[in-house]
């Protein structure tokens, strides 16, 4: 190869050297916007404007129920909507999405009911929803490793002559994972359609990025494998659409991964279970709140003239009314089967799962009859 | 009208090299792929000429990560493909063993059925070839311990072919333990005449009224050998091969025990908290008014596995398992009170 291609190659692979932003923190478009990229439709950016609103209200309404008991506990993605809508958005109905237990906005924003995206996280052993149906894999708990199941569904994918994509979802501790490197080693190496989408919000429960990597931004880990990297401004939802687009075009075209590293911020803590006040100040908290993603949106909206007061009210009426029928549904006691613990072990319960499970029959039976004493 | 068959000497990697050519030549869904197992056809040369006669697309060299080849399965498998995939050695597995546990075996139970696996984890395994540091492990039970997983280990040449064509086609993951030693022994077999077992079932490879041993994969043909050795003092092993560890023939198991009133099992892994451990316990649980003799485990000792030139000092063979014969406690009539007492009553 000689230096001229050489050098090609490697421009072509690393990202921009800052992040990709159209819309500045308030509102108004940067004075250059980035080359190589298409800024989406005003028709695109009001769905995407109504999906946030809704997601938000989604995410907080989740965290009030966990302070009801209503869940066991929820990882609040409040923040990152611009990431959680854009992911979503970009992707055409056929396409997978790999998310994590921090991308419930992201499943509901895909059409997945609500109820069924919070099953999990409601303290029952399944994911809630049909994975197959709504291609969306179950929400991971193991950090990285499902990032390999995108390589491969891409790969099938494409090796079934099909055009979809896979996007895999991950935090920034996730990037420090082994199942993340050798999945973008595998995607490369395979030309594999799949998308890596790293919502860097600073945190990996209470450990800052500087201690989770020594690299200038997490995009740089895409050229070590040959896979072409972007950053990109996470609480900027027009250039986070605008960027995945291109990326998953990318894939599907038959040009190889992409991975794209959002830098936003996680504003609730890790979960409800954790303080965040013991590793992080109250001043970039509010820092971040300056740069809060929807109201960014909605100020570029107003100035273009896409969104009125009404439709603002519109979105905020929906999204109350999410809100509801959410807290309604999730206030309702559910029942779980135990029985059902046995049935979906194997496609065939082995005979020792059958005995054990005329052992739990009994046994709740007993229970039963000295309840009923 | 006289049966015709076509029985040949074949080895148990021949065996395994043509099931994997009719399950590719049978089904589209199936892919073979992990490190080496393309032109090279594999360290032991299982995958020999596959690439060459199925092609890239169907039998593939894989970048050198075990938890990646694992996890690719996974994510094809779920897109519509049958992979079966092949770790270089049973202790270089475990780099994939996150993937093992955490999604190879759980996925079908956290989708309710929605989302399956049906893939199959080959891992040449366990000892006696004198493989050097990291070459040998006897990893079944963490294996077994993992519900969700289904666990094979084939003895024979013939029950290599049917099981893994059996694994192949099986709805649930399957982690397919192929004992090194064995896979250059030869038997007589015509692999198109189905005569084993079916899957899920022990095989009582010989039969013996004074003692059952019970064993599995690699142990096998020294179990058998060691029931040649007893006969020749007068005391009949039967001797049953597991076939499948999960799923677990308690059935054949119990039977057996029921008869010959006494049991031994023999495992080459070490045997603290091993798959031994869990056979003894159950036959125990079902068999105990049968029995005449506690129930001995034969195994190997607790301790890593030893460097090829200790190997023999480690591994069960003829004579510990003839020892532990002796101590079954023939010179003891059963205690046959309770059975009078049961009678009476």
């Amino acid at each position: 190869m000689s230096v001229k291609s050489l050098r090609q190659t490697v421009q072509g692979l690393l990202p921009s050297l800052t992040p990709v932003r159209f819309v500045a923190e308030d509102g108004t478009p940067v004075a250059k916007p980035p080359a190589g990229y298409r800024e989406p439709s005003v028709e695109a950016l009001r769905e995407a404007y109504r999906r946030m609103v809704l997601g938000r209200r989604f995410d907080t309404q989740a965290t009030a129920l966990t302070k009801q008991g209503r869940l066991a506990v929820y990882p609040s993605s409040r923040g990152q909507e611009a990431c959680q809508i854009g992911a979503v958005l970009a992707l055409r109905a056929d396409d997978w999405l790999f998310p994590t237990y921090r991308d419930s906005v992201a499943l509901v924003t895909r059409g997945i009911d609500p109820v069924e995206v919070l099953t999990l996280l409601r303290g029952d052993w399944h994911c809630g929803y049909d994975p197959a149906a709504t291609r969306v894999a179950p929400q991971c708990t193991p950090l990285a490793t499902q990032v390999l199941h995108a390589v491969g569904m891409a790969e099938a994918q494409r090796r079934k002559g099909e055009d979809g994509v896979a996007m895999a979802l991950v935090g920034d501790g996730a990037t420090s994972e082994g199942d993340f490197h050798e999945a973008l080693n595998f995607a490369a190496v395979l030309r594999a359609p799949v998308v890596f989408f790293v919502q860097n919000n600073k945190y990996a429960i209470s450990v800052p990025l500087a201690r989770q990597t020594a690299a200038p931004a997490l995009a740089y880990k895409g050229i070590g494998y040959g896979v072409r990297s972007e950053q990109v401004d996470g609480n900027d939802l027009v250039a986070v659409l605008a960027v995945l687009t291109d990326a998953v075009a990318h894939a599907r075209a038959g040009h190889g991964p992409v991975l794209v590293e959002a830098h936003t911020y996680r504003m609730d803590a890790h979960t409800n279970a954790d303080d965040a006040t013991r590793y992080r100040d109250a001043d970039e908290v509010e820092r971040w709140g300056a740069a809060d993603p929807l109201s960014r949106l909605e100020a570029h909206l107003r100035a273009r003239g896409g969104l009125t007061d009404a439709d603002a009210a519109a979105a905020r009426e929906e999204a109350e009314a999410l809100a509801a029928d959410l807290r309604t549904r999730m206030n309702a006691d559910t029942t779980a089967d135990p029985m059902e613990l046995f049935d979906h072990v194997y496609a065939e319960p082995t005979p020792q799962l059958r005995e054990q499970r005329a052992q739990l029959a009994a046994e709740l039976a007993e229970t039963a009859l000295t309840q009923e004493d | 009208m006289a049966e015709t068959t076509k029985a040949t000497k074949v080895t148990m990697a021949q065996a395994l090299n043509t099931a994997l050519r009719d399950a590719l030549r049978e089904d589209d869904r199936v892919l073979v792929f992990g490190e080496d197992v393309g032109p090279l056809g594999g360290v032991f040369r299982i995958t020999d000429g596959l690439t060459r006669d199925f092609g890239e697309e169907r039998c593939f060299d894989t970048p050198l990560a075990e938890a990646g080849i694992v996890g690719l399965a996974v994510g094809m498998a779920m897109g519509g493909f049958r992979p079966v995939v092949e770790m270089q050695f049973d202790a270089f597995a475990y780099p994939a063993f996150e993937q093992i546990a955490s999604h190879v075996a759980k996925l079908r139970n956290r989708t309710r059925g929605r989302l399956t696996l049906p893939m199959v984890i080959r891992v040449p395994y366990a000892g006696g070839i004198g493989g050097v540091e990291h070459h040998c492990d006897s990893s079944e039970a963490y294996y077994a311990h993992t519900p969700g997983l289904k666990v094979v280990t084939p003895a024979t040449a013939e029950d290599a072919y049917w099981l893994l064509r059996d694994a192949i086609a099986d709805p649930d993951p399957v982690v397919f333990l192929e004992p090194k030693k064995l896979y250059w022994s030869r038997e007589d077999t015509d692999l198109e005449r189905r005569g084993a077992l079916p899957f899920g079932r022990a095989a009582v490879r010989r039969e013996g009224r004074d003692a059952t041993v019970v064993a599995y994969g690699p142990s096998v043909p020294v179990a058998l050998a060691a029931a040649e050795a007893a006969a020749a003092e007068g005391i009949e092993l039967e001797v049953v091969d597991l076939r499948t560890i999960v799923p677990f023939d308690d059935e054949t198991v119990t039977a057996s025990v029921r008869r010959t009133g006494r049991c031994l099992v023999v495992q080459e892994a070490q045997g603290f908290a091993g798959v031994g451990a869990e056979i003894a316990a159950r036959v125990q649980e079902r068999c105990f008014h049968s029995l005449a003799a506690p129930v001995l485990r034969v195994a190997g000792f607790d301790i890593p596995y030893p460097p090829p030139k200790l190997e023999h000092a480690h591994l069960p063979g003829v004579d510990r398992i003839l020892d532990a014969v002796d101590r079954l406690q023939f010179g003891d009539e059963p205690d046959t009170r309770h059975l009078l007492k049961g009678a009476v009553a």
